[in-house]
């Protein structure tokens, strides 16, 4: 009966945006031990591939937008540079994912990976436009290693959620 | 009320081209906020209410969040202080003893330093005042390099004011809210610092790229660089107050000269915000950009008409100037020889030229530079006024650099 009556989006949408924007925050403090800085991963991009995974929606895009809208204003970035490049994640993996059903958690892994280098190569592009010169590309590779780390959290989300409304099996 | 109950419940709606529909609408959003941001121009309105609102928001819930990150790097910092006690009081004795030497030459440089500018009536830097301010948050990603500081509008600061640790330059603020300004790293993408090499005097751009070690772009001149060389700020533009400490020059694995800021040799917790005012806020830019337009000139083969006249009574004004104001550009104390225009000039033009030759001034080429200013915006004046270096200036003679504030 309760499976019937559908997922709740603040379930699989609301709470999980809370959490990553809370580790956003975590990350960004100012917190140095032994010359060491904390890593600086993305962490929405997670949420951006599983709810793709998960099934289609016509919320998760705007949850995206306004989660990449934070980090921005986070960040200090140019405003709008990562939610388009979460977008550009969650557009490759909704794409691809017919070809993701049933497939191992490696194969899924490296489709992660996959969508996170196709935001950066994107966000790579766009600040080089918009500021007329190269940002270095180990920064860049050091945030991507960051980012499909975190695979593991965005697979819990799948297993939680993907089945989790009958009309989805 | 169940699905089957729902009068819209048996409605098929193709989920994946809404779900498409729908991103492509969040995408063409985020592809007009993304193009009509402005975030490190100079122009305070650029910088917008969002950024504001969460800037003020997110500077105390940052400072309380960091308070036990700082306990904890300070529990840190004080175990390594103590196990590293002994080799570090060897290394501080011995830098202490260089310092000593240095101490002396220092005092021996501030006083010809202060006599040079005395003999040359040459106008120093006034003091900066600044504002001291924590760091409460921290973004180091390869698209942005910013820091938010506890110290906003109430204390004065404003967009373009250079912020340094105790070591260097950090960066400048992009943007000032109540309570809060973001400030831009050097290491940023968008960071554009003009500075110069200590040793040679060459200027450069330190242009941030996202990492640890910003690059340096447009060096000019043969060999202006060495591994290891000073570098500071050369104050060109007027946005940065000259020689703040920027960092070292080495040599990039890309082969591109880059820089070890000076920044980085602590952890970046306090900063101080110079409360320099820009160049461009100073000066009067509409008075400064005027040109006056030149009197026509007759051609040799044209006829005289009533206009010509009055052009050829107009057309020896700027001629005479060429005269009276070439001593004054002789007059430029530092040098070592006078011309024979001195003769125009007498005794006071003389008198500290020739001081300052005998004092042996050590770099007559730098010194030139700085005279040449206030000796070219002093319009011709009267033999006794003509040690004055500066006085008002006049707009026939001095067309463009007459408004400076």
């Amino acid at each position: 009966m309760s499976a019937a009556r559908g997922l709740q989006p603040w379930r699989w949408l609301g709470v999980p945006m809370l959490q990553a924007i809370v580790a956003t925050i975590l990350f960004g403090l100012p917190l140095r031990a032994f010359g060491w800085q904390l890593p600086q991963p993305i962490f929405p991009m997670a949420l951006a591939f599983a709810w793709a995974v998960i099934r289609p929606s016509i919320l998760a895009p705007f949850a995206i937008l306004v989660m990449g809208l934070i980090l921005d204003v986070f960040w200090g970035g140019p405003l709008g540079l990562w939610a388009l490049c979460l977008l550009i994640a969650y557009g490759v993996a909704l794409a691809g994912r017919t070809m993701m059903a049933g497939q191992s958690q490696a194969i899924l892994w490296a489709w992660y990976g996959l969508t996170t280098g196709a935001a950066m190569v994107s966000g790579y592009l766009f600040v080089m436009l918009d500021s007329r010169s190269s940002p270095g590309l180990i920064p860049a590779a050091w945030q991507f290693v960051a980012t499909i780390v975190l695979y593991p959290f965005a697979q819990r989300l799948i297993d939680l959620f993907e089945d989790a409304d009958v009309r989805f099996r | 009320m169940s699905l089957r109950d729902n009068p819209l419940g048996e409605l098929k709606v193709p989920l994946t081209w809404a779900a498409g529909i729908a991103l492509i609408v969040a995408v063409v959003a985020a592809t007009a906020i993304l193009l009509s941001d402005r975030r490190e121009t100079f122009k305070a309105e650029a910088y917008g209410v969002s950024r504001k609102a969460s800037d003020t928001v997110l500077a105390p819930v940052g400072d309380v969040l960091a308070t036990p990150g700082r306990w904890i790097g300070t529990s840190f910092d004080t175990v390594r202080d103590y196990f590293g006690a002994a080799s570090e009081n060897a290394d501080l004795k011995t830098e202490l003893r260089e310092m000593r030497q240095w101490r002396d030459v220092a005092i021996a440089l501030r006083d010809e330093n202060a006599r040079y500018r005395t003999l040359l009536g040459l106008k120093t830097d006034p003091p900066v005042p600044m504002v001291a301010a924590r760091v409460v948050t921290d973004s180091h990603g390869p698209f942005a390099d910013t820091r938010l500081a506890n110290a906003g509008r109430e204390r004065g600061v404003k967009v373009g004011n250079p912020v340094m640790s105790e070591n260097g330059l950090v960066g400048r603020v992009i943007g000032v809210t109540d309570g809060a300004s973001r400030v831009l790293l050097l290491t940023d993408i968008a960071s554009r610092t003009p500075v110069m090499i200590d040793r040679t005097n060459a200027r450069a751009i330190l242009t941030g790229d996202g990492g640890p070690n910003p690059r340096l772009d447009y060096l000019r001149g043969r060999d202006p660089i060495r591994e290891g060389d000073r570098l500071l700020t050369s104050g060109d533009g007027g946005v940065v107050p000259r020689g703040l400490p920027v960092g070292t020059a080495v040599r990039g694995l890309d082969g591109r000269w880059r820089v070890v800021l000076a920044s980085d040799r602590a952890p970046i917790d306090f900063v101080r915000i110079l409360l320099f005012e820009d160049f461009t806020q100073v000066v009067n830019l509409k008075q400064l950009s005027e040109t006056p337009t030149p009197p026509p000139t007759p051609g040799p083969g044209m006829p005289k008409s009533p206009g010509a006249e009055v052009a050829a009574t107009e057309a020896p004004e700027p001629a005479q100037a060429k005269p009276q104001a070439a001593p004054e550009v002789v007059a430029k104390p530092a040098a070592p020889k006078p011309a024979g225009g001195v003769a125009q000039a007498p005794a006071a033009i003389k008198a500290p030229g020739a001081e300052a030759a005998k004092s042996g001034a050590s770099k007559p080429a730098a010194a030139k530079t700085d005279t040449a200013k206030p000796a070219a915006r002093t319009p011709p004046a009267k033999p006794d006024d003509a040690t004055k270096p500066s006085s008002k200036p006049k707009p026939k003679t001095q067309p463009a650099g007459g408004g400076q504030g």
